[in-house]
Formats: C-alpha cells, structure tokens, sequence
C-alpha cells in the first residue's frame, strides 16, 4: 500500500499536466462536432495525447477506418518500446493479468516516471497512473462542457505543462551521463529535419518521433554501449 | 456522424491504442541480455522525450519567445534537480508573465 501511495505522489505532476492537455482535447473534440460523452468516451478509453487529436480528426470523415488503423499504428508505435522497456525493469509479481491491465495506462509521461525506477513494483505503478488517468479525463469533461472559458493567455501558458515535465525528467540523466547529452542532441537534430526539411515534414509527427527516437538511440546503442550494471 | 459509426472509430482507436501497449509489455517475460538491446533500451525514453519536446515546444504557447522562455527555467530548474510539479509550474509561469508583456 506504501508503494500504491509513493506512486500517488509522483502522478502528481502527470495528472496536472493532463488536465491542461485534455481540456484543449475536450474544447477541441466538441469544436468538431462531438458529443461531450463521445469525447469523454475517447479519452477515458485510449489514453493517449496524439494519437486522440489525430482520431478526432479522422472522426470527421466517413467510413476511413483503415486510415484511422494506420494512422493509430504508426503514432503509437512508439509504446511498444516503452512497454518492452519497462518490462525489463518489472519486479517477480507484476507479471501476467497485472501486466494486461496495467499495461493500458503507457503513457509517454507515466512511462518516464515509472523507468526512473530501479524496481517497478505493480502497486507503485497503479498508484503513478491513478491521478492521470482521472485527470485525463476530468480535464476532457471540463473542455467539453466550458469550452472557451479560460482566458487565451492562461491556455497559452498551460501549454508549457507537458514540455516542462519532459525537461524535468531528461535534463538530471543528461547532468550525470555525457552519453545521454549525445543521444539528446541526436534526436533534437533528426526532430528538426523531420519538423524543417519539405519531404520529410510530410511524414505525420506520431511516426517521426517514433523514427526519430528509435534513430537516436540505435546511434546511442552503437557508439555507447552501457555497462551491465547500468542499463 | 452516427453513434454507429462513433463507436466503431472509438473502438479501432481504443482497441490498437491498447493492443500496442499491452502485447509487448504483457509477453516479453524474459530478460533481455543482448547488450546492444539493452543499451537501446535505456537511451529510448530520452530519444523519445527529446523528440516530442523539440521543436514542438516552441509552437505549444501563442509566442516562440514566451516558448523558449519557459524552456530556458525548465533546464535551469532541472539542473538543481527540482521536482517535475516544480519545473512545470514555473515553465508555465514564466510563459505567463512574458506573454503579459509581449502580446
């Protein structure tokens, strides 16, 4: 129980910063035409920033199921490094049923939390997803039903949330290893050919940061392999 | 659009949204030894980070300026190993107080 309440602690943050991200998705969601219970639905079912602004755009259009599919995959693909990630780092009793359902709150944000870890227990894991998860959705709800309420500036300002959590957790492990300052600086590179470059800014910003990281640390796995204990 | 049709776009995204998550993490019961893997493995969350952070992040606010000012305290404050509540906060103060100046 210490453990599901350590976890509470650390969703914190996560669970602020979901609340300004899904209330844009809400505001956005009804803006296309969605019922506030249709996106409420989206947000408490999947979970996931992008690939739902991709989704809801999609929604828009009739019958583009296979582009919905595809468009999922390649946004999401990134999860599943995340998942085979955190599965190293798993203790003996997070495994099976556990690992089925708690596998559904992989967030980018609870994943990096969660791989700070040295051990990660199932309790602590359910504790970390908890504050998000109902602020994902709470935050959807509100943005559904107020809308444009908050002031453009406050809304603005919030917008920093995520990135601001992300820098808090790169920032220290680049302090401490010139490896992950390379790595960083590699996957800043490729993350501007992919925003900058005409033909390569094309490819739907799910996938070229799927692309992007994947490039960035196979470069890192080469030219820096870890130590046994390190990884 | 009809419920019909909502609730088969919800389930495709819901349904490979999860599937992607939970397969790889629920079957991979092993320890991965490969040390090329493993290496992989540990640079991947700041690879990903990295680049879901720059360069959106200068176009998440109604300023590039308010953007990068906000990125700068966010560095600044983690190198003093400030708390991820702390960081964002701020990060979004100091956006806030620019943008009362400039726009």
């Amino acid at each position: 129980m210490n453990d599901y309440f350590r976890g509470l602690r650390y969703g914190i943050p996560i669970g602020l910063g979901y609340l300004s991200v899904s209330f844009t998705f809400g505001i956005m969601a009804v803006s296309y035409g969605l019922y506030w219970w249709q996106a409420v639905a989206i947000s408490m079912l999947t979970v996931t920033s992008a690939g739902q602004f991709a989704g809801i755009g999609i929604m828009m259009h009739p019958g583009q199921y296979i582009e919905m599919l595809v468009s999922q995959l390649t946004i999401n693909v990134r999860y599943s490094f995340m998942s085979i990630s955190l599965s190293q780092k798993t203790d003996s009793k997070f495994k099976g049923l556990y690992r089925w359902l708690l596998g559904f709150f992989m967030t980018d944000e609870i994943f990096a939390v969660a791989s700070t870890e040295k051990s990660v227990k199932r309790s602590f894991f359910a504790g970390l997803a908890t504050l998000p998860y109902f602020g994902w959705a709470l935050g959807t709800l509100v943005g559904a039903l107020l809308g444009n309420i908050l002031p453009q500036r406050l809304m603005s300002a919030l917008g920093l949330a995520i990135y601001g959590m992300f820098v808090a957790i790169v920032v220290p492990e680049m302090k401490h290893k010139k490896t992950v300052c390379i790595v960083v600086a590699f996957a800043i590179v490729f993350s501007c050919l992919f925003t900058y470059v005409p033909i390569l800014s094309q490819v739907s910003s799910g996938l070229s940061i799927s692309i992007c990281a994947i490039a960035a640390a196979i470069l890192g796995a080469i030219l820096f392999p870890v130590k046994e204990d390190e990884a | 659009m009809d419920t019909k049709e909502f609730l088969i776009y919800l389930l495709i995204l819901s349904g490979s949204t999860y599937l992607i998550r939970s397969i790889p993490f629920a079957l991979l019961r092993k320890k991965i030894e490969n040390r090329f893997v493993k290496s992989f493995l540990y640079y991947i969350p700041y690879a990903v980070l990295t680049a879901m952070t720059i360069p959106a992040i200068f176009y998440a606010t109604d300023s590039k300026i308010s953007a990068a000012a906000g990125l700068v305290v966010a560095v600044g404050l983690a190198l003093k190993g400030k708390s991820l509540t702390v960081v964002a906060v701020a990060a979004c103060a100091m956006v806030f107080l620019v943008e009362c100046v400039l726009v």
